[in-house]
């Protein structure tokens, strides 16, 4: 596991404009790696285990067209279907988790209350679909940056 | 509810949330920590106690999107609170918008701007502006789609490598807020209060 998620897809190795620009936001930077641990593993995973949030993970850069970041989760995945947008998912409650990553990543814009009703009527708790849309929401962020600095360091 | 609000504004608003928050006083010590309580007992959002939900993630989340938005050097604060405002305009966060679009027009002084910015008219504004504006809805769009003529208006306006990395982690710290905001809760008028000038 790299040390710097965000750096190792952005190239910093490779690129001095990358790296030039992560070093001037150092402290943001080891932010976000402290942030990408507390989501994808932390230390009380409640109702979504780390497999699952990386798989997850894994079809959230899927979505969002970031194959590279998605080998990355996939390491991380333990084979999990969840990972793969194409496949449904067999019980009711993964369904709703799948509809809700899927929105959330695609179109948050259409995300109305009934979305959270669909995951409480599918069996979810309170904590866990703060847990589920914290790690949507970081994973949507965290390839954002990498976009961007592949962007500074002129990568396409 | 009559009183949500759907459309963009810079006035402020309240935020109700879809799902019960942690309730303080049954806090734990995780939860309390990542809440950070201050000796004085300031009230804490409804928004926070519901992320207090998962402590660890708000624990860590907090310095990072307080130090995105406040750190010192690198790209102005008007444009970093422009950049959010363009990118929770595209995720139609209509909470989000009303605080940084607020931020925005005290900083800059130029309430025209957020105008266009909420008509979807970023070809109307200077060139600056529209780089930024424009680069922020890119990059928020999935999947991101903000490319070399963003990157290239935005030098040919003058920001530095620094500056425009200080724009992608506004922008992308907004993609990870509009998540939370628009998605677990709503956004409604209180009490009557004075448009922000």
């Amino acid at each position: 596991m790299p040390d710097d998620v965000i750096a190792a897809l952005a190239g910093a190795a490779s690129n001095p404009a990358v790296a030039a620009a992560m070093a001037g936001r150092s402290e943001l930077m080891a932010a976000s790696q402290a942030s990408y641990r507390a989501v994808l593993s932390p230390d009380e995973p409640g109702g979504l285990t780390h497999q699952e949030r990386h798989a997850l993970a894994c079809r959230i850069a899927t979505l969002a067209g970031d194959a590279a970041l998605a080998e990355h989760y996939r390491a991380g995945a333990g084979g999990s279907a969840l990972a793969d947008p194409t496949l449904t998912a067999a019980g009711a409650r993964e369904r709703a988790m799948l509809r809700h990553v899927d929105l959330l990543t695609r179109s948050p814009r259409e995300a109305t209350r009934a979305d959270i009703a669909a995951l409480t009527e599918a069996g979810w708790q309170t904590a866990d679909i703060v847990r589920l849309s914290q790690l949507i929401a970081f994973v949507n962020y965290q390839l954002r940056v990498i976009a961007g600095l592949r962007l500074i360091g002129g990568v396409a | 509810m009559s009183d949500v609000v759907h459309d963009f504004t810079a006035d402020k608003l309240d935020w109700r949330p879809y799902i019960t928050p942690v309730v303080l006083d049954g806090a734990t010590d995780a939860q309390r920590a990542a809440l950070r309580e201050t000796p004085s007992n300031t009230k804490i959002s409804d928004y926070v106690l519901v992320l207090a939900h998962d402590p660890q993630s708000l624990g860590e989340r907090t310095p990072l999107f307080n130090g995105i938005m406040y750190a010192r050097g690198g790209l102005a604060r008007a444009e970093r609170e422009l950049g959010a405002t363009a990118a929770s305009v595209y995720n139609r966060c209509v909470y989000c918008v009303s605080v940084h679009a607020g931020r925005y027009n005290q900083l800059a002084k130029r309430p025209d701007v957020i105008e266009h910015v909420f008509k979807g008219e970023a070809r109307e504004l200077p060139a600056r502006e529209r780089a930024i504006v424009d680069f922020a809805t890119r990059l928020s769009a999935c999947p991101p789609a903000a490319g070399s003529a963003e990157m290239k208006a935005l030098r040919a306006a003058g920001l530095s490598d620094a500056e425009i990395l200080d724009l992608v982690l506004s922008v992308a710290v907004f993609g990870w807020a509009n998540r939370l905001m628009h998605t677990l809760g709503e956004p409604f008028r209180g009490e009557k209060v004075e448009r922000a000038k």
